[in-house]
């Protein structure tokens, strides 16, 4: 081997500049697949074993493939950078594809991987063949394994800063689609020798980059269409309870939370809503000590009621501990709740509310802040029912003072007063009030205690949103908004599901 | 040993494990009672007297709905003397419930209609319940939102997904409109009947209901022939209709009375043109009641025992039993009997009751097959959410109640009661067919049944237990109810006092009271306690 003759007409060196390529090509495939399915079907820890072990274990199919390959190597490595630059570059917006329109995502998400991994598996054998005439046997392993390492830095450095970031998922896969279709046409240059005529090899070329070219220019259409079928900005983190799927998306300067595709939370104007929630209670009891928060796992009320001083213990029910989870160690979303879930006062429970209520005693609370998902199911209607209320109330002290969110007054304007008037029948007496929040509406709030109250007049000072007066302001009702008769909500009616329903239908 | 030999060999010694059966299902479970080999013991056995015979003033035979009514009825007039005989190791009889780390959950009947203000038995049951809150401003009875069946109550499974309520609107027919809202005309009607008594045609129990001829002529025919009778053809209509006969009496259009088919509808509005009257339920089903009548009869309950033999002697009754828990023969002395058990059961225990009473042969008891599941976790689902009451159509059984829908619990482990009554028109070969299928033909009957709606329930159930009814019903037939023999069956015979559901002709928690109380009071009456009735 050591003494094979030299022969300059294959450019040995520049080939092994395409080992580095398609190293970066293959990896990045890998990345995508782990990334995508991490954001479509949440646990990312599971997506990503499963994506790098299927992938790695094809790409070893793919090298015990490769000794059945005989004659026209060179012929046959060009055609295989074709089929990766096809396969892999065009694997996001499959992908996404089948997660938008069938029921067997996961079937093609494994099919993929296993088609790019074993086309990648192939790639290296083959042109380590090719080149084994040209170079020692030690240089060539040496060279070729150290630029198939570097080639998987750069796409692994690359992805997280660059790509994503900047380009996306789809447009990043169809990019280096086109690269591996590159690799394929300078290859044809390279092997010149070995290829005989060229022409159609390299018009197959062109055509392959053509497509994946008119697959770039599309992609922000694409994306458009498919990516954003589903949630409007990058998904930065996604995971599946066996209660509701929990998603954060960022974009323009901020971030959200959707339970379920529905949005609970924007960063850029929660405060409005929180401050809302929160401090016009505490205005009429601003020496409030015990307090409990029914919902709002994300620890964004937990946060303002904290900004008062009176205030010793805070027990949130919430149901999903992975929300709660999320709330505590997710970056940004610990950075918007100041961490609260951690503070000392603050005890979490992990539990439906309502049974909750239903099925513990303890010392009475001074405040109740309750803030669950609209009730757009029966399993979350139950907790606007009268029964709620009632159970609620015995968990209260007489002078207590509940705030309740209800809808929106405007979009949802009978199901809003169905809160209102429920509440009432279970005893209340309460004063709904209303702010603008710009990623909801309109959105409403009833503030209930067991006693008459008059609305109250003085809040926190320096709040972002509330002052004085217009804490005040809110409690006034223009006439698109004022109150309409409504049935009261029951475990045994649940009409506020029904009326919910058929409002929000006309919306969306 | 070579390396091949090495595989060889361990290949084959792991040949017997792989051919091993594997086990049907990856869960477990059991047929658990009622005791047939006690029950059908009764009748081949002769048994020899007991040494004793203990004083008693009234012995009450059935730890049912209608023996422990019986019992709270004497409790409640003070007359404590009494022991209450229950075959079975639970009292309850179909009303029994069972218990397990997840819930509470039924073995049969699982609920009651609201009580009308008159029905003052039943009042009186749930004030001491504690599930009265009083009554409104026109007198009727007030009861809190938990107590009733919350919302959503029923859906029914159809073409593959599931729909919200029992009649299918969707897709259904003008025609098939017009013949529901022609149905509920009909039975608006029936509702609004009242005789020259004031009483109503169709109310529970129905000893308030009027006995004129126009009303128990509707008795002479099946429900089937009467729909018939007016064109009521519609598919739709006819399988909600179906579906009624099969879960309150266990039989078809063509085996159920008329009377019986329109008692089932029109006992339960609350008037002309309102809504039927809410459900009142419980976890454990209609076992929540029963809880609190076994409080009430305390230690006079006795479970395991069975009575062999009733016979009038000059001094009282002299009854014998087998105490098949503590495997002795035991014997009482009573000045009456009360007895809460099926006539079929009476024919072999009342001395001289068979040929004084042929009408007794008349009483046909549905079979049903009862299947307790526990879950793990709940089927994923994307069409309407789960009820309360989950109803296949097109199906034989009469689908599942879930136990945790009451508690209020929707996320995790959960219990589902499946019902499947055998309607065949043949009691006797139905009884046989149930009787000969063991566990693992009736878990295949009832995942047979719930995999159409639930794909992947099989890896969701941890367990999945039988109970087996043979007599879980009386079948409402035509020409029964009205029956002057028929009806004289709950008159008393020499000292002996019936009680049971099927002395109504219809399987009811308050006909089942109705007759305890009834049966209680001529006894109180006879001992010369002369108080208010509670009926």
């Amino acid at each position: 081997m050591d003494d094979l003759p030299q022969q300059p007409t294959l450019r040995a060196p520049l080939l092994f500049i395409s080992v580095l390529l398609i190293a970066s090509c293959g990896l990045i495939y890998e990345l995508v697949a782990g990334t995508l399915s991490s954001y479509l079907l949440g646990d990312s820890v599971t997506q990503f074993s499963t994506v790098i072990g299927v992938y790695l274990s094809a790409m070893g199919l793919g090298s015990w493939l490769s000794k059945f390959l005989h004659r026209g190597l060179a012929r046959r490595f060009v055609d295989l950078e074709l089929a990766v630059a096809l396969v892999g570059g065009f694997s996001a917006p499959i992908l996404f594809q089948a997660f938008a329109h069938t029921h067997a995502f996961r079937v093609v998400l494994y099919a993929v991987v296993l088609a790019v991994g074993t086309l990648v598996g192939l790639e290296i054998p083959i042109l380590m063949r090719i080149l084994k005439d040209q170079v020692r046997f030690k240089d060539l392993v040496a060279g070729v394994l150290t630029l198939d390492y570097i080639g998987a830095l750069f796409a692994s450095l690359l992805f997280p800063l660059l790509l994503m970031p900047k380009l996306g998922l789809v447009r990043t896969s169809l990019l280096f689609g086109l690269l591996n279709a590159a690799v394929g046409l300078w290859s044809t240059h390279l092997l010149q020798s070995q290829l005989g005529p060229t022409r159609m090899i390299r018009l197959r070329c062109l055509a392959v980059m053509v497509l994946l070219a008119v697959g770039l220019g599309f992609a922000g259409k694409f994306t458009l269409a498919v990516e954003e079928e589903i949630f409007a900005d990058d998904i930065v983190y996604a995971r599946d309870s066996p209660y509701q799927r929990i998603v954060l998306t960022r974009g323009r300067g901020s971030f959200q939370l959707f339970l379920n595709g529905n949005l609970q939370f924007s960063s850029a104007d929660e405060y409005r809503y929180h401050e809302a929630l929160v401090h016009p209670a505490f205005g009429l009891r601003p020496d409030a000590k015990r307090i409990l928060i029914c919902g709002g796992g994300d620890g964004l009320a937990v946060r303002e009621v904290l900004k008062h001083p009176s205030v010793q213990e805070v027990v949130l029910v919430d149901l999903d501990p992975a929300m709660t989870d999320m709330a505590r160690q997710q970056p940004m979303v610990r950075q918007l709740n100041g961490a609260s879930l951690d503070d000392p006062r603050v005890k979490v429970i992990n539990a439906d509310a309502m049974v909750w209520l239903q099925e513990t005693t303890g010392s009475p609370f001074d405040l109740a802040f309750v803030d669950f998902p609209d009730p757009n199911t029966y399993a979350l209607g139950k907790l606007y029912t009268s029964r709620f209320y009632r159970l609620l109330q015995r968990r209260l002290t007489d002078e207590a003072m509940i705030t309740v969110q209800s809808t929106s007054p405007l979009m949802a304007r009978e199901s809003f007063w169905c809160i209102a008037a429920t509440m009432e029948a279970a005893g209340l007496k309460v004063r709904p009030y209303h702010l603008a929040v710009p990623s909801f509406g309109v959105w409403g709030f009833a503030l209930a205690s067991k006693q008459d109250f008059e609305v109250p007049t003085h809040v926190l000072p320096g709040l972002r949103h509330l002052s004085d007066a217009a804490t005040t302001a809110m409690f006034a009702f223009p006439k698109d908004m004022d109150r309409v008769p409504v049935q009261v909500n029951r475990l045994d009616n649940q009409v506020l599901v029904h009326l919910y329903a058929r409002e929000w239908r006309r919306w969306s | 040993m070579k390396r091949r030999d090495f595989l060889a060999a361990s290949a084959a010694s792991a040949l017997p494990l792989a051919c091993r059966p594997k086990p049907e299902f990856p869960f477990s479970g059991e047929l658990v009672g009622p005791d047939l080999a006690l029950g059908h013991w009764l009748r081949g056995g002769a048994f020899p007297d007991p040494d004793r015979f203990e004083p008693v003033s009234v012995l009450v035979v059935g730890g049912g709905v209608a023996g422990l009514s019986a019992a709270w009825r004497l409790a409640g007039e003070g007359l404590d003397d009494f022991h209450v005989l229950e075959l079975e190791p639970e009292p309850g009889g179909t009303s029994r419930s069972g218990q397990n780390h997840v819930s509470a959950f039924p073995w049969a009947a699982h609920y009651i209609p609201v009580p009308d203000r008159g029905n003052h038995a039943v009042l009186r049951l749930l004030q001491e319940c504690g599930v009265l809150e009083g009554f409104d401003a026109k007198g009727d009875p007030v009861f809190p939102e938990e107590a009733t069946v919350r919302a959503p109550e029923e859906r029914l499974f159809a073409y593959g997904q599931w729909w919200e309520g029992l009649y299918l609107r969707a897709g259904a027919s003008a025609e098939d409109e017009r013949q529901y809202h022609a149905f509920f005309q009909e039975v608006d009607r029936w509702a609004a009947f009242r005789d020259r008594k004031g009483r109503p045609a169709f109310s529970i129990p129905r000893s308030r209901c009027s006995d004129l001829p126009e009303t128990r002529a509707l008795d002479q025919l099946s429900f089937e022939a009467w729909l018939d009778a007016r064109g009521l053809s519609s598919p739709r209509l006819r399988w909600l209709l179906d579906y009624a006969c099969r879960d309150d009496y266990g039989s078809r259009l063509d085996t159920t009375s008329a009377w019986a088919g329109l008692f089932y509808f029109a006992a339960r509005k609350q008037g002309p043109g309102e809504d039927s009257r809410p459900l009142l339920t419980w976890p454990q089903g209609n076992g929540f009641l029963i809880d609190h009548l076994r409080q009430v009869a305390g230690a006079r309950l006795n479970c395991g025992v069975m009575a062999t033999s009733i016979r009038a002697e000059k001094d009282g009754l002299r009854v014998t039993a087998w105490d098949a828990l503590n495997q002795r023969r035991l014997g009482f002395r009573a000045r009456r009997v009360i007895f809460a058990g099926p006539q079929h059961v009476a024919r072999h225990v009342v001395e001289g009751l068979h040929s004084a009473r042929p009408a007794s042969t008349r009483i046909r008891n549905a079979p049903w097959m009862v299947a307790n599941l526990t879950l793990r976790a709940r089927p994923k689902e994307s069409s309407f959410p789960p009820a309360w009451d989950n109803v296949p159509r097109d199906s034989e059984a009469l689908g599942y109640v879930m136990a945790t829908h009451q508690s209020l619990r929707d996320y995790g482990p959960t219990v589902w009661t499946w019902y499947r009554p055998f309607t065949g028109p043949d009691c006797d070969a139905e009884r046989a067919r149930l009787r000969a299928l063991d566990w693992p033909a009736c878990a295949r009957m009832v995942m047979d049944d719930l995999r159409k709606a639930h794909p992947d329930l099989e890896q969701l159930v941890a367990r999945l237990d039988v109970m087996r009814w043979g007599h879980a019903m009386v079948r409402s037939a035509p020409g029964l109810l009205w029956d002057p023999d028929f009806l004289a069956l709950a008159t008393p015979f020499g000292g002996v006092h019936f009680a049971h559901t099927e002395l109504s002709g219809l399987a009811l928690f308050e006909e089942a009271q109705d007759h305890g109380l009834r049966a209680a009071e001529e006894v109180l009456m006879a001992l010369g306690h002369y108080g208010r009735t509670w009926r």
